[in-house]
């Protein structure tokens, strides 16, 4: 009981660490130009894209 | 003033110059000799053993490529005093910021495992058992960062460096033609033209020349040394040595495996290794202390990348001047990913094999991202001041980047699916 009151405790204050990291980080800093946007949204397409070949490559080798 | 004071006068300041360009190098001279880790030198022995001297020129491009990539890290610490990892969490947000972190971390982790890779199987040549060089590597580093100072780490991590210039004796041992090496190495070419598998041999080359870990590792290195923005020239030429020096190391790989094992095909350096000492002992001996020696590099700061990146966002103590005391979560960081990274090689049936293709593919969803990110960063004037890119700059670093960028997810790519250039027996 106490073993998993610890492990608990531990996990409380990973994850607020966290959180602390996301409101020290809350507001980007960067000034979001139009090529700034465009390049962070050419970003999440490539890595969409990557993690669709990814999932694609997975499936084939799991039913292969 | 008469021509002796004069040159007195001159020699002097070359010799300040001097001695403040040994207290400011460093870090750009371990990252890049660093960068021919055990994987890069895998590559360039099968790249020497395939085209033999023919892409020599491809290499000498490379080397300029890599500083003008790094160079941006040295000015961004230098005028942030922030790593990579917090200026990305800094400047794009949380979402961007874990996403790098974490991809950060998983791509660190197993880039250790194929360090450990290369340096078991280099002394397996002589008779070492696996067991005793991942205890033997762990001390070593053990040792290096406990001694509470970011100078003495840097200076033992230089003299390993040195090392690694053992390739070019080696080379000497093997009689190259000199007349061939430059008849077919710096002229640019593409032996047997431009198939697929001499295309996936360019992307191997490259991906090994530019690592997301590299940025991340200059940039806190530049920061954890203190180095100003008075000290950005200083840091650019250490830089651009060690550039020098990368590609040097290269080169001189690609004249020994072409000279000795030109037609055979060679799948690791240690193997590599094996095959150089049929013919030649003393080169393959060489090869194998060189390829330990790059997989300790590649381990020195690949391991000090992700812990410093974990400090820095978690607000850690996180400098290589702390004490073990005053920094705990910062060496838990450092060790708990070398210990375990070096006792999955120690598994026997570990999938390390898989482990190695999987870098590359897990490199191809960080790397883009870090160049992006590392651009728009150089390009904030309110966070740079005056050391912001130049028009100039962004012309040569955005080519640079747009280039890597496609050329490393097509070698990520053709990880996943093989079959994608036609590539057979490509490293």
């Amino acid at each position: 009981m106490n073993i998993f009151h610890a492990i608990g405790g531990v996990l409380a204050d990973q994850i607020e660490a966290v959180r602390a990291v996301n409101r020290r980080f809350a507001k980007p800093r960067l000034t979001m130009s139009p090529a700034a946007q465009r390049s962070l949204l050419g970003l999440r397409i490539y890595l969409l894209v990557l993690v669709g070949l990814l999932a694609y490559k997975f499936v084939t080798v799991v039913t292969q | 003033m008469n021509r002796t004071t004069r040159l007195y006068y001159v020699s002097r300041r070359w010799w300040k110059a001097g001695r403040l360009f040994l207290v400011i190098a460093g870090p750009g001279i371990v990252v890049m000799i660093a960068d021919n880790d055990a994987g890069g030198i895998t590559t360039y022995a099968a790249t020497g053993a395939k085209y033999q001297y023919y892409l020599i020129w491809f290499l000498i491009i490379l080397g300029p490529v890599a500083y003008y990539v790094q160079e941006m890290t040295v000015r961004l610490g230098a005028v942030t005093k922030r790593g990579h990892a917090e200026a990305i969490f800094d400047g794009f947000g949380p979402f961007w910021g874990w996403f790098s972190l974490i991809d950060l971390l998983i791509l660190d982790w197993l880039t250790l495992v194929t360090e450990f890779i290369g340096m078991t199987t280099a002394l397996a040549i002589f008779g070492v058992p696996g067991w005793l060089t991942v205890l033997g590597v762990c001390l070593l580093m053990g040792f290096m960062v406990l001694n509470g100072r970011y100078w003495t780490w840097e200076k033992l991590a230089m003299a390993f460096c040195a090392v690694n210039l053992i390739y070019i004796p080696g080379a000497f041992l093997v009689n190259p033609s000199v007349s061939d090496i430059l008849r077919q190495g710096l002229i640019p070419n593409f032996p047997g033209g431009f198939t697929g598998e001499l295309f996936f041999f360019l992307m191997a080359n490259i991906g090994t020349t530019i690592a997301p870990w590299m940025l991340f590792f200059q940039q806190s290195s530049v920061v954890d040394k203190g180095l100003k923005e008075i000290d950005i020239p200083w840091g650019k030429t250490d830089t651009l040595i060690g550039a020098f020096f990368t590609v040097l190391v290269a080169v001189f790989i690609i004249i020994v495996t072409g000279t000795v094992l030109n037609g055979r095909d060679v799948t690791d350096a240690a193997q590599a290794s094996r095959m150089l000492m049929e013919t030649h002992h003393w080169a393959g001996v060489f090869m194998a202390i060189g390829l330990f020696d790059a997989g300790l590099l590649g381990a020195i700061c690949i391991s000090l990348a992700s812990s410093w990146a974990f400090g820095e966002v978690f607000g850690w103590a996180h400098s290589l001047n702390n004490k073990i005391r005053e920094a705990p979560w910062f060496y838990f960081a450092y060790f708990f990913a070398l210990i375990t990274s070096g006792l999955v090689v120690l598994i026997p049936g570990a999938p390390l094999v898989l482990i190695t293709l999987f870098v590359q593919v897990v490199a191809v969803t960080l790397l883009p991202a870090a160049l992006v990110f590392l651009i728009l960063l150089l390009n904030d004037k309110d966070t740079m001041g005056d050391r912001v890119n130049t028009f100039s700059e962004n012309v040569i670093n955005g080519s640079i980047v747009a280039v890597i960028i496609v050329l490393s997810t097509a070698y990520g790519l053709s990880t996943l699916f093989p079959s994608l250039f036609g590539q057979s027996g490509a490293p």
